[in-house]
């Protein structure tokens, strides 16, 4: 066992300085670093503890001199401690009602305790749950570059369908992985417009959430576009006046991945037509997957189910699977289509906004509505 | 590497001394150097919660929490939980009566091998102090991170739902932190 060294972060600039370090790791709710530490994935010989800065409130952004007031009163975005706790992130009455696609997604994530644990960035900068690149036995290009990918011929039904850039004719190549990424945050994020705010030896930057995270493009060891040294301070929410919503499927009703995830923010014009849409699916790629051939169809028109249908018909445009997640592709068509509808509001919500029931595609949420209400749904 | 000095947690409400390894995590910090195997180890990977415990009052699995970053935490185990109605700040003391939610447990056999029943009880407190009761469903959501294998989740709902209904009843209420 190689030494691991401890240090309990003081300030920002301290944190840093300790992690621009070769073989530095910054350590937050854990949940996350320590399990990777068990399974031998990450090898750190510097742990960076920063739990105990002080960047864990949640506040509506200044105004700014360019407010337009487009927004009808939720003229100022909000951002969020790297630091606020899952838990405390998706119960926050700001995020509850603007923002509700991420109480969802954080709801529909882990467990109370995990939640209560985890930090807002760590959720972002977790790893992928590839099964081979948490088993240090197994060829993974993404822990050990130029090993190999076990998943492309082994077990890959939580794999990805798009932006791998796996070629069959090809095969398995020095730099191929088809991992996906966990988060469900990232995802409801990404279709906020959502960025990180950094702070790192170089100075202060701003990063999308969608570029926070990369695909494997050559170099699949690099999960995220963080610098070395660069630490997340805040999670920045745009303004947004719409209706967001959050749908996860899964192998079961709570604490499980996403097999297919899907977050929808849609904004109205006066009309009552669809101003901006963004929709992403989870679970799907190496970062949370825009669609925006799906959103172009939708801008400009009026919900109803014929559009929604429509626009669902791309969601699998362009995707590649593997021998155990083809069903992905029909999934991630399905499951646009009902969050657009639900998020329109023509078709119900499976619970109430904001929780987890409502982001769960059956199990809880239809275990927990009443029975006849079932029976009219099936009928 | 510089030599750190041991270090001190604060559990059940007594100070006790730990090894500075940055790799302990606080569930193996109680299990192995303290002699408090209450705690149970079950996946050591945070998908069981058979070693859910209480920081500060809030529900942690043990298993994912370091030791090094524990310091200066009130950590509760099950074997505090007794006394806890008391005095939130008390050691442990096993002559006290037992905690309403261990009571509830017994009354509604809430446990077959009891291997994950600590950590189900830590949870349960917190599902009933958090007040995440209104519904079967909303507690199966809270305790969906206590796995048990015998499977006697209905009878730990049933627990859980009948030690909610008396502090709902009670005019004291309220399940003081643990």
């Amino acid at each position: 066992m190689h030494p691991l060294s401890y240090h309990r972060a003081t300030s920002v600039s301290d944190a840093v300085t300790e992690s621009s370090q070769p073989g530095a790791a910054l350590i937050a709710g854990g949940t996350s670093v320590v399990d990777l530490l068990k399974e031998g994935s990450i090898g750190p010989s510097h742990l960076v503890d920063i739990s105990r800065l002080a960047l864990d409130e949640i506040r509506p952004a200044d105004s700014g001199a360019d407010d337009s007031g487009a927004h009808s009163g939720l003229d100022t975005g909000v951002l969020v401690g790297a630091l606020v706790s899952n838990t405390a992130l998706a119960e926050h009455p700001l995020i509850v009602e603007r923002y509700t696609a991420v109480s969802e997604a954080v709801h529909s994530g882990a467990t109370q305790q995990i939640r209560g644990m985890a930090s807002s960035a760590g959720n972002l900068l977790q790893r992928t749950r590839c099964p081979y690149f948490r088993d240090p036995d197994q060829a993974c290009n993404k822990r050990e570059p130029g090993s190999g990918c076990a998943a492309v011929h082994g077990f890959n039904r939580m794999h990805a369908i798009f932006g791998h850039g796996y070629d069959p004719s090809e095969g398995v190549g020095p730099t191929t992985c088809i991992a996906a990424h966990p988060s469900d945050l990232a995802v409801a994020l990404v279709a906020f417009d959502a960025l990180v705010h950094v702070e790192g030896p170089e100075g202060a930057r701003s990063i999308p959430v969608h570029e926070l995270l990369r695909l494997p493009e050559g170099h699949p060891e690099a999960d995220f576009t963080l610098r070395p040294g660069e630490v997340i301070t805040e999670l920045a929410l745009p303004p947004f006046a719409g209706r967001s919503h959050y749908l996860k499927v899964r192998d079961r009703a709570s604490f499980a991945y996403a097999l297919v995830s899907c977050a929808a923010t849609l904004e109205f014009d006066d009309d009552g037509r669809i101003s901006r849409a963004r929709v992403a699916l989870g679970s799907v790629a190496a970062r949370p997957w825009r669609l925006p051939a799906v959103e172009q169809i939708l801008v400009g028109e009026l919900p109803s189910a014929e559009l929604f249908a429509a626009a669902a018909a791309r969601a699998s445009d362009g995707s590649v699977a593997f021998s155990m997640n083809s069903y992905k592709r029909p999934f991630s068509r399905s499951i646009v289509r009902r969050i657009l509808s639900q998020t329109a509001g023509l078709e119900p919500l499976p619970g109430p906004p904001g929780t987890a029931l409502s982001a769960s595609v059956g199990g809880l949420a239809g275990t927990t509505r009443p029975r006849d209400e079932l029976v009219g749904e099936a009928s | 590497m510089p030599e750190t000095p041991p270090f001190v947690l604060r559990i059940n409400g007594v100070d006790r001394s730990v090894a500075p390894d940055p790799r302990t995590t606080v569930l193996d910090a109680l299990r192995e150097q303290l002699q408090l195997t209450g705690t149970k180890k079950g996946c050591d990977h945070g998908q069981c919660g058979a070693c859910t415990i209480h920081v500060d009052g809030e529900p942690r699995l043990a298993c994912l929490t370091l030791a090094v970053m524990a310091d200066g935490r009130d950590i509760r185990t099950i074997e505090g939980l007794q006394d806890a109605d008391a005095d939130g700040d008390s050691p442990a003391d096993s002559s006290a009566p037992l905690h309403p939610v261990q009571a509830a447990f017994i009354e509604h056999d809430a446990f077959q091998c009891g291997y994950c029943t600590s950590g189900q009880i830590m949870s349960a407190v917190a599902c009933i102090r958090q007040g995440r009761t209104s519904s079967s469903g909303e507690i199966q959501e809270f305790m969906s991170g206590n796995l048990c294998r015998c499977a006697a989740y209905p009878n730990i709902i049933a627990a859980i739902e009948d030690v909610a209904a008396d502090q709902a009843s009670s005019p004291q209420g309220g399940i003081p932190a643990a």
